[in-house]
């Protein structure tokens, strides 16, 4: 039998409307895309029909990357498994008393109902205490009991949670090999092997989150394997981590909290790699979605990790994810006047079921969305996605009308003006808050909007803000896609050290290190996957003695043939400092330095693709052009032009006002703005010179 | 609607000034040195009116009590500058006084004027709560306290700035009555950063806009909150209603303390009298004015979240504090325990609210801080102290039942993780639980509270505090529901468990290696009777442990015995 070449690597992102597919050939160069209607329940139809909507022969693929939301979806809407938690005698109730936090800052209303109920949390005999040292000896008698007491109430999964078990795991570690001895299946974690990291309440959520998507995540991704194989596919199956690196299908059903933002960080891994090749390295990302505006902020092109989430109220995960703030400004929120005379928009949302009111699927108050088709930003006649095949203009102005311009006494155009206005400013004013919390100056940023409502409101972001330009990637609807195929493969550690620095074991810290080494390397080669270079990185949660915020200090350590070579005390201490000085611009004389965490990274560099391939051949402006639409900008109706946005040449530039269209997103480029297609098939929206 | 300007400018203009005052919260939040500001966000920013001193705009990530509170802060900052008589651009004025100010001597409070074309058109201002600012105990919580002086250096509002130059002097003086100098420094030099962010957005927006038609908006928001708040009020139907609720004791002597409001609804106004209070006490359970008319304003906010931080929502509404009575106590009455009162204000102000407006009203939550500090010597001589708030239930309501282990109404602060206390503190927590039976029946009942069990580690013990409320009189339920559970407090000894004297108040006693306390904080009010609770929640209470099967016969009937899990 004849060795077929392998060449292609697929994205597959799954959302929670389409499936959208990126297809890239090595062999050739070429990319292609493509988008389908997510099936349910059962993902797996659509992400099959995808692919062979591009794909004729999986025997030809060599990896398929996947970015899934199936992690997140499981939790928000509380369809993981039935679960069971061990725990430390007194500690039952750790999970349901969260941070003693609330749901909101005013109106005290909202409880909390944890994934585990109270009946399946049981506590055993055992203790070790804050050092380490073991005061009571884990009850493996009562450890068992425990175990089958869950199993005969009908638990899939468990997690052994135990008090102080990132200082000395040995107590969790003999629990969990009893339960493992009787539990039916491989559904059984502790939390010292998810996450040995000092903070009770996050490290047991993030365990027990863990094992509540464990059996829906792995299931999943088995069926998707054994579909993909059966079509013939030999090649590599990865998935998407929050943290914007990929894992392979035995990491994600061990660690499946892990996905829980995979979709949306694939998104920002592909925003950074075009912004970096397309020569603007600091931009703000923005998705624009049925509900929200998702905002992440890249500097030079590295994406900020932030070290938690919470996936609802008291649902916390922890562990290394991008960090993507959220406004509930997409284009079904609802736009509406209060009693004393104020416009707003959202927090309510139609979401794209029933959607906008020009959508005529039963929702009768105006959306952003039903402002950009009245004023004919959006074409009424081609709706994105296909599943319409007509916008009700009439009902979308009848509806802003009613709700917004009555109430005002404003004619309906300038009503949906000033929706659109309103939103303007709270997407703008995301823009900036994610910039001021890093200490950055917006003005410095590129904004990128992906997802395919953004591109609409480029040139707003433009006007408030005062960036210089946007890049409307090419393919911005299928952004999470490409970034699946862009994602180094990465694994993070983390182990508490809580120690004085005068004074540190660093034979201690160097073992610590070498084992996340040795475990992350193992796990690059465990992966069939090429990888153009391997990466370990350091950094040390620091503070002054009597603080509690901690400085992330980047440690330099040689790692020789995976080999750790071991820091000095003295280097960790200038690391420190100079960490410090460049947060606080100084240091605090005769403070006492410590060390709390390790948190070490293990990345394989893939392969990258040269992104000009993505980039139009030939065409030409004339050739582009479409008609031309009115458009309602500033109080009046301008004749604007409309293209075929994949149809313009590199190098077309094109004067405002004017609209390109491709199939799934439309870009609006204000009277007052130009739009040039760059090298790559961007399209880079700036002010005209003058 | 105000007719001067178009509704497009001001939804604009509205969100934009909002977001002034969030970035200045985010700028100090991520430059502060002291975790109070940098993680509990006990802090707040705003824009305040150029004459009144009237909260204009308040950002959103601020502790809730500053919300109505900094404008009595600006307004000591207007009426101070009048009296020296030579305000200018450039100039920025500090202090702490709480009987000017409100709240305690650990906020420090910066007021700067904010001019444009040369006319002053606001103030911005910046609070936040520093580490330590002297005083007899260290983080200033002196639960002994009979003066202000007790509790910390009092500074008036003094020039730190003239004319744009900081008076160093001012910062030397600063610097020598704190104990911990560079983290007063990084959390004043965050401040400083807030306050000047402020000053340069507020030009790009007065440049982009024009200051008048800021200004016209801005007073179109005064009124539009004005509106907002007058519609929900005549929603209402006319009356009065009278609460009362008491403080165990102030800390000295023993006795309980009233606090009474009549809250009368007549049209679209509302009243809050608070006649009827208990007068200045010897403790630190006064109050200032401040405070106390601060206080109403978390309540109604509370009451009627979705309206906006502006003083446009008190115009409807009086509020009545009576002179002599420990809501307005002078200077310098002892005010560090203030955190309790106000909570029984808001506690009485529910109760009340309740009768006019059952739908909106939340039963009482558990209304106690617990400020329980542990100290002492390790075995390697060096000194410790552990101090932390802890939590308790949330009120049932209309919409469904309590939050269980929730925060103060006052705060938005989290508890430390058990794992940070123990890794720093020679303690160990036997429990750190739920606590069964401690809601209020109900309808829908309260949330639980928490049992704390702490035991000492190390050979020289430790010397154990407490201040805390509720040990005398529970939470109350509303619209029918049943109070919750008493805040217990008990101390292991030589002989077994004893309970302090004064209940939730305790000051130095002795605990040994081996030796525990014991937290048992009170759960939430419960909403409706509670005979409507339906059997199936009953039974899922007793599946769960939340609730006894005896007390669940005794408040809902036998109902629930007959569900079937």
């Amino acid at each position: 039998m004849t060795k077929i070449p392998t060449h292609k690597m697929i994205g597959v992102d799954v959302g929670g409307t389409f499936t959208d597919i990126f297809v890239l050939d090595e062999a050739s160069g070429l990319a292609e895309v493509a988008k389908v209607p997510t099936s349910r329940p059962d993902q797996s139809a659509g992400f099959l029909s995808g692919i062979g909507a591009r794909v004729d022969d999986l025997a030809t693929v060599s990896v398929v990357v996947h970015g899934t939301t199936a992690g997140t979806n499981a939790l928000l809407e509380r369809k993981g498994a039935k679960i069971g938690v061990i725990t430390t005698t007194g500690l039952r109730d750790v999970l349901e008393m969260r941070r003693r936090d609330r749901p909101r800052t005013w109106g005290l209303r909202g409880d909390f109902t944890p994934i585990v109920d109270r009946a399946q949390r049981l506590e055993v005999p055992e203790r070790t205490l804050a050092d380490g040292t073991i005061r009571v000896p884990v009850d493996l008698d009562a450890v068992r009991a425990a175990a089958q007491q869950l199993i005969d109430d009908g638990c899939i999964a468990v997690a052994v949670l135990f008090a102080n078990a990132y200082a000395n795991p040995e107590n969790e570690t003999l629990a969990v090999a009893a339960v493992r001895d009787i539990w039916p299946n491989a559904h059984v974690s502790c939390s010292s092997e998810i996450l040995p990291e000092i903070r009770e309440f996050e490290r047991f959520s993030t365990t027990a989150l863990n094992a509540y998507l464990q059996p829906e995540v792995s299931g999943y991704l088995a069926r998707l394997e054994t579909a993909l194989k059966s079509s013939g596919f030999a090649g590599e199956f990865l998935i998407v981590q929050s943290n914007g690196g990929v894992m392979d299908v035995d990491t994600a059903t061990r660690l499946p909290v892990r996905t829980a933002l995979s979709g949306p960080a694939a998104g920002v891994v592909a925003a950074g790699y075009i912004a970096q090749a397309a020569g603007f390295p600091d931009v703000i990302t923005g998705d624009m979605g049925g509900t929200s505006f998702d905002v992440s902020l890249i500097a030079q092109g590295q994406s900020m990790l932030s070290q938690q989430t919470a996936i609802d109220f008291g649902m916390v995960v922890r562990s290394p994810m991008i960090e993507i703030t959220t406004i509930g400004a997409g284009g079904g929120s609802i736009a509406w006047v209060d009693k004393g005379g104020l416009l707003n928009i959202g927090p309510e949302s139609a979401g794209s079921t029933p959607g906008p009111v020009a959508y005529g699927q039963g929702n009768t108050r105006p959306t952003v969305t039903d402002a950009n088709v009245v004023l004919g930003r959006i074409d009424p006649d081609n709706p994105i996605g296909g599943k319409l095949t007509r916008l009700d203009v009439d009902a979308a102005k009848a509806a802003i009308a009613e709700h917004v311009g009555i109430p005002l006494g404003l004619d309906a155009l300038t009503a949906a003006e000033a929706i659109l206005r309103v939103a303007n400013s709270r997407m703008a004013g995301a823009l900036r808050l994610v910039s001021v919390e890093r200490g950055f100056d917006p003005k410095r940023f590129a904004f990128m909007p992906f997802g395919g409502g953004g591109a609409l409101h480029a040139g707003a972001m433009l006007h408030e803000v005062g960036l210089a330009r946007a890049i409307v990637p090419r393919y911005p609807g299928v952004t999470s896609a490409m970034g699946c195929v862009i994602a180094d493969m990465r694994q993070d550690f983390v182990q508490t050290l809580n120690a004085m620095l005068d004074g540190i074991d660093i034979a201690a810290v160097t073992t610590h290190m070498q084992r996340h080494v040795t475990d992350g390397l193992a796990m690059l080669d465990a992966s069939r996957t090429t990888f153009q270079a391997r990466e370990t990185s350091f950094t040390l949660d620091m503070a002054y003695l009597g603080q509690t915020h901690t400085v992330s200090v980047p440690l330099a350590v040689t790692v020789h043939d995976g080999i750790v070579i071991a820091p000095t005390e003295a280097a960790i201490g200038d690391a420190f400092d100079a960490a410090y000085h460049a947060t606080y611009g100084r240091l605090l004389a005769g403070g006492v330095r410590r060390v709390i965490n390790l948190r070490s990274a293990v990345t394989g560099k893939r392969p990258r693709f040269d992104l000009s391939t993505l980039a139009p051949k030939g065409g030409s402006v004339a050739a582009a052009l479409r008609g031309t639409r009115q458009v309602y900008f500033g109080g009046q109706w301008h004749e604007t032009q409309i293209y075929a946005r994949l149809a313009l040449p590199v190098g077309a530039v094109i004067s405002g006002p004017a609209i390109l269209e491709q199939p799934d997103t439309t870009v609006l480029i204000e009277p007052e703005l130009t739009g040039t297609v760059d090298q790559f098939g961007n399209t880079l929206i700036e002010r005209k010179t003058p | 609607m105000t007719p001067d300007i178009d509704p497009i400018t001001l939804a604009v203009l509205a969100g934009r000034m909002e977001q002034i005052a969030d970035e200045m919260d985010a700028t100090l939040f991520r430059a502060a040195f002291n975790p109070i500001i940098a993680e509990a966000h006990d802090a707040s920013h705003g824009l305040y009116h150029a004459v009144s001193g009237d909260t204009l705009v308040q950002g959103k990530s601020g502790l809730p009590i500053f919300v109505g509170v900094m404008s009595f802060a600006v307004k000591a900052v207007i009426d101070k500058a009048a009296e020296n008589g030579d305000l200018a651009d450039g100039d920025i004025y500090i202090f702490n006084d709480a009987h000017l100010g409100g709240t305690h001597l650990s906020d420090m409070r910066l007021v700067r004027p904010y001019y444009y074309d040369g006319a002053l058109f606001c103030y911005l201002a910046s609070v936040g709560h520093w580490h330590d600012v002297g005083g007899a105990v260290p983080g200033n919580y002196n639960p002994a306290a009979t003066d202000a002086f007790q509790e910390a250096f009092i500074l008036p509002p003094v020039r730190l700035a003239k004319a744009g130059v900081v008076q160093t002097d001012i910062i030397d003086i600063l610097m020598r009555n704190t104990r911990l100098p560079q983290s007063a420094q990084g959390d004043l030099n965050g401040q400083l950063g807030a306050l000047d962010l402020g000053v340069r957005r507020m030009d790009e927006l007065l440049a982009e806009y024009g200051a008048a038609t800021v200004r016209t908006a801005l007073d179109a928001l005064q009124n539009s909150a004005e509106t907002l708040m007058r519609a929900e009020l005549t929603a209402l139907p006319d009356g009065r209603w009278t609460a009362t609720d008491y403080l165990d004791n102030d800390g000295i002597t023993d006795t309980p303390l009233p606090i009474t409001v009549t809250l009368e609804i007549a049209g679209d106004t509302m009243t809050l009298d608070f006649e009827g209070t208990a007068a200045r006490c010897a403790g630190p359970v006064n109050i200032a004015l401040p405070t106390a008319v601060a206080t109403a304003y978390v309540a109604i906010k509370h009451i009627f979240p979705a309206l906006p931080a502006n003083a446009g929502v008190m115009r409807p509404i009086t509020v009545k504090i009576p002179q002599g009575s420990l809501l307005s106590a002078p200077f310098p009455a002892p005010v560090g325990g203030y955190t309790e009162t106000i909570l029984r204000m808001i506690d009485v102000i529910f109760t009340a609210a309740a009768g006019a407006a059952p739908d909106r009203v939340v039963a009482n939550a558990y209304g106690t801080i617990n400020a329980l500090s542990i100290s002492g010597t390790r075995d390697n001589g060096k000194p410790w102290v552990m101090f932390s708030f802890y939590g308790g239930g949330h009120g049932g309501s209309r919409d469904g039942d309590g939050l269980n282990h929730g925060n103060a109404p006052i705060s938005t602060a989290t508890i430390p993780p058990m794992e940070i206390l123990e890794a720093a503190y020679p303690v160990m927590f036997k429990q750190w639980a739920l606590r069964p039976d401690s809601a209020g029946v109900g309808t829908h009942r309260g949330g639980l509270g928490a049992i704390y069990e702490i035991e000492v580690l190390e050979g020289n013990g430790a010397k154990a505090f407490l201040f805390g409320e509720r040990g005398r009189h529970a939470p109350a339920g509303v619209v029918g529901g049943g109070d919750a559970a008493l805040n217990v407090f008990h101390y292991e000894q030589d002989d077994g468990w004893h309970s302090p004297p004064m209940a939730s108040k305790m000051v130095g006693i002795q605990l040994k290696k081996g030796q525990s306390v014991r937290l048992e904080t009170p759960g939430g009010g419960g909403y409706g009777p509670a005979s409507q609770r339906a059997p199936a929640a009953v039974a899922r209470d007793v599946a769960a442990g939340l609730v006894s099967a005896e007390k669940a016969d005794a408040a809902y009937g036998p109902a629930w015995r007959k569900v079937t899990q």
